[in-house]
């Protein structure tokens, strides 16, 4: 194989904010029955940021961790896409900070992407088509979420915070790309329209026609032209908008329980929306062993898939221990009340 | 902080970009163009490391206009391994985590926001250092 074959990860990192919210509080205040809920999701807390963070500084976080393991020179990254249905700003970019703060300016292309929790893993794909040409050295594509949930809605349990970044390049790769491929198609499942500050959704309508369609749509037909079945995979990975829809995904693949678990951190910090199916490939990344397969799908609302195969290479050991890994954020929390949730979030104006 | 002031100082701020005199070898933050101590000038710009220790530390009640829906939040010197000293705020803390000689590192934090319309000031803030590891035994 030449070495343009073996593009992939060369780093990744994570970043959690540290607060958490239990689904039994948020059900408390709402007069649902907290044990139900938190049954019917499968989570048992989310993730909620700082006052003083957002989608921009979980970013930046994720990406010094992901460069530090890599131990990549920030001048060789010359692609920088964030991809958040939360940017800061309606127009100013998200990256062009997260490249500043990183010192990857100025020769680098950066942008933000949209699509809804898809949008990290389309970066992930647009870095790897330049990197594969020869366009750039080394491209980073970052998932980040401080997503809302309307107070009262279904989503309002789930919807937290978090951020992965991944470097794809050519040399001293942990994980090849053996394989990408994507399914989309125009599905109203979920949406935000400019200026309003939460999501409204088609309630039941987010489940079969839209997540499992895609998802499972996409898991096929990468399998089908790679030529692989379930067996072929140590892990799989999907989006994770709650416990419930990635291990019925699995068993509806035919994947066992076994090969979905180990990625699913919904459990206890929530949907980190465009971060979430990265959050649970790093999860599986932090543990896996050399030439262990994994099988990845995103997914986002509106709606569509991106589908990956990765192989693990050697390079691997090589990189750990550097920075935290998703256990260590997932350990380090501080439990906040409802009240103190809403001042968190920015539900409380003070003017 | 003005937007061409902020735009200015962003390196210092989003990455702690400062200078050193390579003829004595003394560290600046904010960076400077001429020594102090040897009169050098054109001093090149440095990196510093982002690790320190607490030099004094104080919980904030009375905060400026602004800040008063982080009540209480520690406002700290940091001395930084390189040797300058920063006026900084410590954020994963919380009262009684902190102490003199504390080892704390870079974090990334929102500095100010102007509103809901204006802009958005983001630079650095110290946290312990390890962190998320910090509390853990070795
Ligand atoms: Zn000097």
């Amino acid at each position: 194989m030449t070495k343009k074959d073996k593009t992939g990860i060369i780093g990744y990192g994570v970043y959690i904010p540290r607060f958490r919210i239990k689904v039994e509080e948020i059900a408390r205040i709402w007069g649902q029955p907290g044990e139900a809920v938190k049954k019917g999701l499968g989570v048992l807390e989310k993730s909620i940021p700082d006052m003083d963070e957002d989608t921009i500084t979980i970013s930046v976080e994720a990406s010094r961790n992901a460069i530090k393991m890599a131990n990549t020179n920030p001048d060789d990254i010359e692609a920088v896409y964030v991809g958040s249905e939360s940017h800061p700003y309606a127009v100013k970019p998200t990256a062009t900070i997260v490249a500043e703060a990183n010192r990857i300016t100025p020769v680098t292309t950066a942008a933000d992407l949209e699509f809804a929790c898809k949008a990290g893993t389309a970066g992930i794909q647009m870095c790897l088509g330049m990197v594969k040409s020869n366009q750039i050295k080394v491209g980073l594509a970052i998932g980040a979420d401080c997503s809302q949930g309307r107070p009262s809605d279904a989503l309002e349990y789930t919807a937290s915070a978090g951020a992965c970044a991944l470097l794809i390049g050519n040399e001293n790769v942990i994980a090849t790309i053996d394989h990408t491929e994507s399914y989309t198609t125009d599905t109203p499942d979920f949406w935000r329209r400019e200026g309003a500050t939460y999501p409204s959704h088609g309630g039941r309508f987010t489940g079969e026609p839209a997540y499992f369609r895609h998802v499972i749509s996409a898991a096929k037909s990468i399998m089908k032209h790679t030529n692989t079945s379930p067996d072929d995979f140590d892990y799989v990975v999907f989006h994770e908008p709650n416990s419930k829809f990635p291990l019925a995904t699995a068993k509806m693949l035919g994947f066992p329980k076994e090969k979905v678990e180990p990625s699913l951190t919904v459990k206890y910090i929530g949907n980190t929306y465009s971060a979430s199916s990265m959050i649970g490939l790093a999860a599986v990344l932090d543990i896996i062993k050399p030439d262990d397969r994994i099988l990845m799908v995103s997914y986002g609302s509106g709606s569509g898939s991106d589908a990956f195969i990765f192989t693990i290479t050697d390079e691997i050991e090589k990189h750990r221990g550097l920075v935290p890994t998703v256990q260590n954020y997932l350990d380090h929390k501080q439990y906040l009340d409802y009240a103190f949730y809403t001042k968190h979030r920015g539900k409380i104006k003070i003017h | 902080m003005s937007v061409p002031r902020t735009w200015r100082n962003r390196r210092a701020l989003y990455s702690l970009e400062g200078s050193k005199c390579q003829k004595c070898g003394k560290y600046y933050f904010p960076g400077r163009t001429r020594c102090l101590d040897c009169n050098t000038s054109g001093l090149e710009n440095h990196n510093f490391s982002g690790t320190g220790k607490v030099a004094t530390y104080s919980w904030v009640y009375t905060p400026p206009k602004g800040f008063n829906n982080r009540i209480p939040y520690c406002l700290a010197i940091v001395e930084l391994d390189e040797g300058p000293k920063l006026t900084t705020q410590l954020v994963a803390v919380e009262e009684g985590d902190v102490e003199i000689g504390m080892p704390v590192e870079f974090s990334f934090r929102k500095i100010s926001s102007e509103g809901d319309e204006g802009v958005i000031t983001y630079g650095f803030k110290f946290r312990p250092k390890n962190y998320p590891n910090h509390l853990k035994k070795k």
